[in-house]
């Protein structure tokens, strides 16, 4: 029995392709065994880690992953908290336990807290097997988006947007003065110059066509330069961490919960489980 | 009345100059449609075929929706200019509603849907060209096209029509040659290359069983060819973009 590895690593490989024969090989995430052979069960780069084959994808759907922080945008309004659109097939919940650390009286008129269509950066705490999701917006860097432009992305390529220790984020920052979100869902938000914003978008596609690539973040930096000329003046932009890199800017987050405070109404404080202050006056309907 | 008679004649040589076992010139793209999830361009003489892939995304009616599975859903369209001469209705048809069941038929035992229960994978083929083996084009289109929208699938399906033109057994027919007088069998075949197994198998005209098997076997061959066609414009797409 022969052991062969017989396509490359990092290398796009086809549906179909045999990648290598022998039992000591394992298929891992998208490839296949069929008898003493592996074959690549999408499309994808070729990851060769010892004798483990693994396929990194190059393009498909966001499919909703536990822990992962991304961006949503609310696309309803439920009777207890919101549905909202994640780029994948899938929408999501926000409960309204988890819209935010404070508490939400139950009679609450919610768009007062988040109106459909409001971009919100979230996490997603649950996934059921029907691919049922729930998300939350208790946690560090999680809060509302204000103004700014959506790009759309490859969900696999994120990675490459963001850059080590979030090397390609900051250059782009830098050079543009465009402040960046990313989700892990794909889904990119800036807000900055109108113009930079354009030449960050372009670079953002730049960066989706060549992911897999290598020496990606020094030709974006030559590409910035040519790009110079068109890069109009901005006010710097203070350092501010990516939700994926934990921490957040309190500015943000403080100013958020403030909008709510000042949305949510005071009537019905405390809630049926009935605080020592005494049951609240009760609203029709319950 | 006076019935004209023909003389069951001999093919001795393809109207177009092609050994028997020889395909058209074949062209194949991929990612020529850039909202799509995933889309590809695939061109055999004068046949051409667009597939575009949306999804996984939700599935409406909600009725249709399987809790166990995504499903696939292939849509086949003849545009109106397409033809030889005579236009295409506009719309669905009969034979289109046929094509895109078999279509989805012949490419459903590849692809795994599974990690997408309640959704919907839908494929678009739009037929620019026709000169006989739409089908076949539409299907080599659409399993790229899947394959380009990052979809996980075994195989890539390559389909092909052979047949029996006269007495001579052959491989792609054009409109021409299914019109011959002397009598032209079409059997359109999808393969797995991989395993070659056969996912489409539609005929129209009579052969014999000795007939069928070798035509069944230059399938075969022809399928690997087109796969390893296939293959190439994907690979080739990825190389392209690194040196724009």
């Amino acid at each position: 029995m022969t052991e062969e590895l017989i396509a490359k690593d990092k290398e796009i490989v086809v549906p179909g392709e045999l990648l290598a024969t022998g039992m000591s090989f394992l298929p891992s995430k998208g490839c296949y065994r069929q008898g003493e052979h592996i074959y690549a069960g999408r499309l994808g780069l070729l990851n060769v880690e010892g004798k483990v084959l693994k396929m990194t994808p190059v393009s498909g759907r966001y499919l909703p992953h536990v822990g992962d922080t991304i961006i949503a945008r609310v696309n309803d309004v439920l009777m207890m908290g919101w549905r909202v659109w994640t780029n994948s097939p899938y929408e999501a919940v926000l409960n309204v336990k988890e819209a935010s650390g404070e508490f939400i009286p139950p009679s609450s008129d919610l768009t007062q807290i988040y109106a459909i269509g409001d971009l919100i950066v979230c996490q997603i705490i649950n996934v059921t097997s029907q691919n049922l999701v729930d998300v939350t917006m208790r946690g560090p860097g999680l809060r509302k988006l204000g103004s700014g432009r959506i790009v759309n992305v490859c969900a696999s390529k994120v990675p490459r947007i963001i850059g080590k220790n979030a090397s390609m984020v900051n250059m782009l920052r830098d050079a543009t003065g465009v402040r960046l979100h990313i989700g892990q869902n794909g889904v990119v938000w800036m807000s900055g110059e109108p113009e930079n914003e354009i030449i960050v978008t372009e670079a953002i596609e730049i960066i989706e066509r060549e992911a897999h690539t290598t020496g990606l973040t020094d030709r974006i930096k030559v590409w910035l330069e040519k790009q110079k000329s068109r890069i109009v003046a901005f006010e710097k932009v203070a350092e501010e961490q990516q939700p994926e890199t934990g921490g957040f800017e309190g500015g943000g987050f403080r100013e958020e919960r403030g909008g709510f405070r000042g949305g949510g109404q005071r009537g019905g404080f405390g809630g049926d489980r009935g605080p020592p202050r005494g049951p609240p006056p009760r609203r029709g309907g319950f | 009345m006076s019935a004209i008679v023909h003389k069951r004649g001999a093919y001795t040589a393809r109207l177009d100059g092609r050994k028997n076992d020889q395909m058209r010139p074949i062209e194949a793209k991929v990612g020529v449609i850039k909202n799509a999830d995933g889309s590809a361009y695939f061109k055999i003489g004068g046949t051409a075929a667009y597939a575009a892939v949306y999804g996984p995304r939700e599935l409406h009616p909600k009725f249709m929706q399987n809790p166990k599975t995504g499903i696939l859903r292939c849509y086949y369209n003849m545009m109106p200019f397409s033809g030889a001469g005579e236009r295409v209705r506009p719309g669905g048809n009969r034979r289109s509603k046929e094509l895109s069941h078999v279509i989805t038929q012949s490419i459903e035992p590849v692809v795994d849907l599974t990690p997408y229960p309640n959704a919907v994978v839908d494929v678009f083929i739009e037929l620019t060209e026709t000169d006989a083996g739409s089908r076949c084009a539409g299907i080599c289109a659409a399993s790229m096209a899947l394959a380009h929208a990052g979809i996980e699938m075994k195989d890539m399906p390559a389909a092909i029509a052979v047949g029996k033109i006269g007495d001579q057994v052959v491989v792609d027919l054009t409109g021409d040659e299914e019109h011959f007088e002397g009598g032209a069998t079409d059997i359109a075949v999808s393969v797995l290359p991989l395993t070659g197994d056969i996912t489409l198998l539609q005929m129209d005209g009579e052969i014999t069983a000795q007939e069928l098997v070798k035509a069944l076997a230059m399938a075969q061959e022809a399928a690997k060819k087109i796969y390893k066609i296939q293959t190439k414009a994907l690979k080739d797409h990825y190389k392209s973009e690194a040196r724009q």
